[in-house]
Parts: C-alpha cells; sequence; structure tokens
C-alpha cells in the first residue's frame, strides 16, 4: 500500500536523455521502480537504460500505458513539460525541477486544480514506497518498508529522518518530499489526508520549516481530522527575518512564518515537536 | 531581488502610475540641480534596500535648492544598518490630505495573488494587519484573467474613497498588477499611495522585489541589481553556485541540502552554540564548490570551529572529502573542524580524511555538541 505510488507505477522520465535524467532512471530502475518510456523532444526512438524515448508525452503513454510522470526538465521548460503532462492525461505529476519562477507555478496550479491532476513538487526530492516504487532522487537504500509516513518541505533534512527511523528498525509507508517552493501542486494537508486513510500507514512524521503558514494549518487539520498520531519537526529556528535560507519559500516575511511559530502551533493542538531531527525518531516509537 | 525606489518607480511609470516629479542624484550639486530644475520644495530621499531609513534620518525636506544640497550631502555621508547611501531620490513634496495603501503579493495559501488595498496608509502593512486586519481589503486574482477592473473599484469603495477617484484609483492598481505579472515580482507595493490637497492620487513610495527565479528571463531588471544588496561573502557564493547566508554565530557550517542545513544551525544552538552562517551547497555538490564553500565561511574572522554535516544521496560523500581536502591546501584551516559523512560512499570520504588532521562524528548531535565545545576552547 503506502500513497501516491506503488509497484503498479508505470513511470515516465521527461528530460530522460539530460545528465540528471539518466543517472537517477537508472537508479529507479535499480530500486525496482517499473520506468516505462522516457520522453526527450527530437530524440525519440532512442533508448536510455534499456528505456525507449518518445518524443511527446502523448506517444509514450499510447505506447506504454503509462500513469505517472517524473520530470528532471531545466527551469525555463518545466512548466511545459508539466502542461504536456498534464494535457496527455497523466494523473500524477512529480516535478524535480528547482528554480521555476512562482507566477508560473501559479498558473501551473491553477490549470492542474481545474483539470483534476495531481502535482507533487516542484523543488522536491520525490516520492518513494519502500519495497515498491522509488519516483525521485531519494538515497533508495536507506528506507525500509514499514508504517510511518512522511510529508516534508525538505530533501536531505528529510533523509535524515529516515536514517534515524530505520536505524531503530521502524519502516516507512511512503516518504514524499511536497517541495521548498512557494507554491507547490501539494500541499501538507493533502498529504496528510492520503496518510489518515492509507491502511498502511499507522504514524505520521510532518518535516517543516520556515515561511509561510502551512504548517498552522496542518496543525488545525491534525487536531480537527486525523485520529493516527503525528510528530512534527520544523526547521529554521535560528533563521533571521527577511532572508533566504536556500529555498524560494523558506524566507520569514512581515515577521511571520518563524519557525516558533509553527512549533507553538503543533504544542497548542498537542502534537509532539522533536527539537532535533534523530528525536523524531524516538517520538514516533513512542507513538507506534 | 530588491529594486530600489527610484528604479521601482521607473518602472511604475511604465503601467502609467503616476509619481512625483524627480530624479536620482549620486552627489550634493546633482541633488540642487535636480531642486532648482523642480521649482519647489522637495524631499530627499535615501536609496538603500533596508527598511527604517526614514526613522534612520534618511528621508529629509528641503525647501530651497541651497537646502536639497546641504541635505543630500549629509545623507550621502549616512550608513543606514550598516549599508552605505550611495544614491538619493530627489522628488517633489507632495501637499498630502491622505497616505493609503496598495500591494500586491502572492499569496502562498491559496497558490495566486492577492491585492491589498488599506486606508491606513505610511505605515508598515504588517503593523496594521497586526492592529486592525479589518482596515486591510484583499482581492484574489485569477492568473488567467489578471485584476478584473470591477475588484479595483471595490478595493476603492471598500478604503472609503470618494467616487470622483474611482477612475483614478483602478487604473492605478490595473497598472500596478499588470507590473507585477509582466516583470515576475514576489511584491509590488505602493506605501504610501498619497492622495494630495488638489485631489490627484501618487506613488509617493514604491518597493518592487524581483522573483530570483526568474531573473533568467528578465536581463534588463537583472542588471540593476545593486551588490550591496548581499555581503561580499554572499556574492561570490552566488557566484560558486552555492546559497549563503552571514550570521553572527561563532560556528560555521556547511551541509548540503536548505532544510538540512538549517536543521544544523539549530542544533548548534541547542548545544549552546551559534551559527556563524547558513550554507547549502547544493546536490551533486563538486569538489570545488566544497571548497569555495570552506574558503567563504574561512573567511569570516568570528567563525572558531567549522561543522561540516552531509547527508549523502546525489551527494557522494568522497567527492565532499576531496573538495575538503583541496581547500584546505589552498586555504590555511586555523580552527577546529568536524566532519560528519553519512550516506552513498560514506566509508570512501572517511578514508580519505582519515589522513587530514579532522575530529569525525557519527551522528548529527555528537557532531554538535563536539564543535559547541570546540569553539568554547578556542581563545
Amino acid at each position: 500500500m503506502g500513497i501516491l505510488v506503488n509497484k503498479d507505477t508505470r513511470l515516465i522520465v521527461q528530460g530522460i536523455t539530460g545528465r540528471e535524467g539518466r543517472f537517477h532512471t537508472r537508479k529507479m530502475l535499480e530500486y525496482g521502480t517499473k520506468v516505462v518510456a522516457g520522453v526527450t523532444p527530437g530524440r525519440g526512438g532512442e533508448e536510455v537504460e534499456g528505456v525507449p524515448v518518445f518524443d511527446s508525452v502523448r506517444e509514450a503513454v499510447e505506447a506504454t500505458g503509462a500513469n505517472a510522470s517524473i520530470i528532471y526538465v531545466p527551469a525555463p521548460f518545466a512548466p511545459d513539460a508539466i502542461y504536456e503532462a498534464a494535457d496527455s492525461g497523466i494523473p500524477l505529476i512529480v516535478c524535480i525541477t528547482e528554480g521555476i519562477p512562482v507566477q508560473e507555478m501559479v498558473k501551473v496550479k491553477s490549470y492542474l486544480k481545474a483539470k483534476g491532476v495531481r502535482l507533487i513538487g516542484p523543488n522536491c526530492p520525490g516520492v518513494i514506497t519502500p519495497g515498491e516504487a522509488k519516483v525521485g532522487i531519494m538515497p533508495g537504500h536507506i528506507h525500509i518498508p514499514g508504517p510511518v509516513g512522511i510529508v516534508s518541505r525538505s530533501g536531505t533534512l528529510t533523509y535524515e529522518v529516515v536514517y534515524a527511523l530505520t536505524r531503530k528498525g521502524i519502516g516507512q509507508s511512503t516518504a514524499v518530499g511536497i517541495g521548498g517552493d512557494p507554491v507547490v501542486g501539494t500541499d501538507f494537508i493533502e498529504i496528510l489526508e492520503m496518510f489518515e486513510k492509507d491502511p498502511q500507514t499507522k504514524a505520521v512524521v510532518l518535516i517543516g520549516e520556515i515561511g509561510g503558514r502551512d504548517e498552522e494549518r496542518a496543525a488545525e487539520f491534525i487536531s480537527s481530522a486525523m485520529s493516527k498520531p503525528v510528530v512534527a519537526f520544523v526547521a529554521g529556528r535560528t533563521a533571521p527575518p527577511g532572508k533566504r535560507m536556500g529555498h524560494a519559500g523558506a524566507i520569514i516575511e512581515g515577521g511571520t512564518g518563524t519557525a516558533q511559530e509553527k512549533i507553538e502551533a503543533f504544542k497548542a493542538k498537542g502534537i509532539p515537536v522533536a527539537s532535533h531531527p534523530e528525536e523524531v525518531a524516538e517520538l514516533v516509537e513512542k507513538c507506534l | 531581488m530588491k529594486l530600489h525606489e527610484y528604479q521601482s518607480k521607473q518602472l511604475f511609470a511604465r503601467y502609467r502610475i503616476p509619481i512625483p516629479q524627480g530624479e536620482v542624484a549620486s552627489t550634493p550639486e546633482e541633488a540642487r540641480a535636480i531642486a532648482e530644475k523642480l521649482g519647489k520644495p522637495v524631499v530627499v530621499k535615501a536609496q538603500v534596500l533596508v527598511g527604517g531609513r526614514g526613522k534612520a534620518g534618511g528621508i529629509r525636506l528641503a525647501q530651497s535648492p541651497e537646502e536639497a544640497e546641504r541635505v543630500a550631502s549629509q545623507i550621502l555621508s549616512m550608513e543606514i544598518k550598516g549599508i552605505p547611501v550611495r544614491k538619493v531620490l530627489v522628488d517633489e513634496a507632495l501637499d498630502i490630505a491622505k497616505e493609503l495603501y496598495l500591494g500586491v503579493v502572492i499569496d502562498r495559501a491559496q497558490g495566486k495573488p492577492v491585492m491589498m488595498a488599506s486606508s491606513e496608509g505610511g505605515v508598515d502593512i504588517e503593523e496594521v494587519a497586526r492592529r486592525s486586519p479589518e482596515k486591510i481589503l484583499k482581492a484574489t486574482i485569477d492568473p488567467f484573467l489578471g485584476l478584473r477592473p470591477y475588484q479595483a473599484r471595490e478595493l476603492a469603495l471598500g478604503i472609503g474613497l470618494d467616487k470622483s477617484l474611482l477612475n483614478a484609483f483602478s487604473s492605478i492598481a490595473i497598472g500596478l498588477y499588470q507590473c507585477f505579472a509582466e516583470n515576475d515580482a514576489s511584491l509590488a507595493e505602493i506605501n504610501p499611495l498619497v492622495l494630495t490637497a488638489d485631489g490627484r492620487l501618487l506613488a509617493a513610495d514604491a518597493k518592487v522585489v524581483i522573483d530570483d527565479n526568474a531573473l533568467f528571463r528578465h536581463p534588463d531588471l537583472a542588471a540593476m541589481r545593486d551588490p550591496e544588496e548581499d555581503t561580499p561573502s554572499e556574492r561570490e557564493a552566488r557566484a560558486h553556485g552555492i546559497s549563503y547566508v552571514q550570521l553572527d554565530g561563532e560556528i560555521g557550517c556547511m551541509v548540503n541540502g536548505a532544510g538540512l542545513a538549517m536543521a544544523t544551525m539549530d542544533v548548534i544552538k541547542l548545544y549552546g552554540g551559534n551559527p556563524a552562517n547558513f550554507l547549502d551547497i547544493g546536490g551533486g555538490a563538486r569538489a570545488e564548490q566544497v571548497a569555495a564553500g570552506l574558503r567563504i565561511i574561512l573567511s569570516d574572522p568570528k567563525v572558531k570551529a567549522v561543522l561540516i554535516n552531509i547527508f549523502g544521496g546525489i551527494t557522494r560523500c568522497d567527492e565532499v572529502a576531496r573538495g575538503i581536502l583541496e581547500a584546505m591546501k589552498a586555504v590555511e584551516v586555523k580552527v577546529p573542524m568536524v566532519v560528519r559523512l553519512v550516506g552513498t560512499n560514506e566509508e570512501e570520504g572517511r578514508r580519505l580524511l582519515a589522513e587530514a588532521n579532522l575530529i569525525t562524528a557519527s551522528s548529527l548531535s555528537e557532531a554538535a555538541e563536539k564543535v559547541v565545545a570546540l569553539a568554547k576552547s578556542q581563545p
């Protein structure tokens, strides 16, 4: 089980002939992900790691029956790649690309919502359901199957938490990186809703960071609509206001979006908050 | 990327937003000449990319060209929050009847642009939002349709503007949204939007922030960047594709990934230290990037110890180790360094570093504890 991706996921890689696309296609195949096609306009007919390449997503879908796409296309061209996947009937799109202009994402989000297409990212590590499918750039070997769902705005910080869980023998149902941009396709609440319904998931880890109010809204949702225990971690207690901390969305603006506010929001609803990444695993152990 | 007030006003003028007559000056003599040309009392405004310049004495009225020259000379020799004033804007002084607020931002929760208007202009809008949120009116904008004229009229009526000003206000609001959309701004703000005694609306101040991720398609705007928006170290980091933010602490940190970099800073604080910087070497960092990162960290004289925390995924620990060794050949390392490498090729990375004089740690907590103790033992 798990959410979003599993052994039945039939994946297209958009941008498969690029350096990143090629490298991660190999890694995903090694993990056991069913990568059925690649797309690079003008490179149709070639093969990458044994995967057939098509000129368009439509052709790839028709030939392979793909039901998900992952995008490794550079930022200036990534919005077009997302529209192409959505218009070709792909129901789940994962966009790894960092650096897409926020106003482009505003349009993409609005368009996909009207079409009912799910986008994860951009600027994210992707999604992994351990033992079934890896649709992303995370190191597969640190994950083991199990009962903990993870949702995060960050990449390597998620690996750190997964690693701590795995070392305690606690496996993961699915780990989802929703992305570090100010406007992303899917927010915390939508993923929490999926974990709440997923029979494999028994507890959830939410990893937030400074910027925006998505964590505060998630805290409300957890207390009003979730039966499963959630452990939170928020990065950026030491971040100064007005400075972007790497991620486009990680910025304290006009005094809001601080880690302290978010931590308070979780605590006010009785949701345990870890003070460092390794403590997340200890708190999860207590919930299970 | 922030634009200066004078740059923002030049942009506004292209969208038919009325601005006061005025020009930018780099010397007191130029300021005097502008005031002479305008032939009326002027306001001389420091052009710096930090808030609070009014309180710092960076905005002054001048009744005559002579006074404009004197005032400009004072402002041009000031530093505001550590930033030297290089330019002043000399604008006609307005006869103010009322100060309003008008701005556009991206509402992150909705994922859409929102225009905000308020009858309480001329003060910090966040302050208004805290004190009396009912005084801020909002209109959510469909990105495919833009701001509709009716939305602009609703905002105007909502903040109590006289009906005679409906058209003038709507034209400014629509121009401001166009300016925001066409220039990939993340903020476009008029505060205050002044209503003069003779019934005109003008943008007395202007603030535009451009989305850094969109600068690739706005070379004209990218050329307007004021290098002093960032410290020299931050500029060097940018040139190497590294995200770096300078802070006040004594422990330098180098991490891969923004979230983990913030978490590492937090753990340093948790163990009683203070981070000297945020530094994300990025995914798949090469040895030369690692070396550049280390050079930047060590150029900060406050740094007493360094923590390197790498969680290898795409980034390979052996590549990072090579970068560290390369940097140690090029720069003299006088402070202790604690290294924690986990993930892809960690054994090879550790083996490479074993030959150098470095302290290693296996967990983040252990690394933080060690680096804080080392920093405290330094003179």
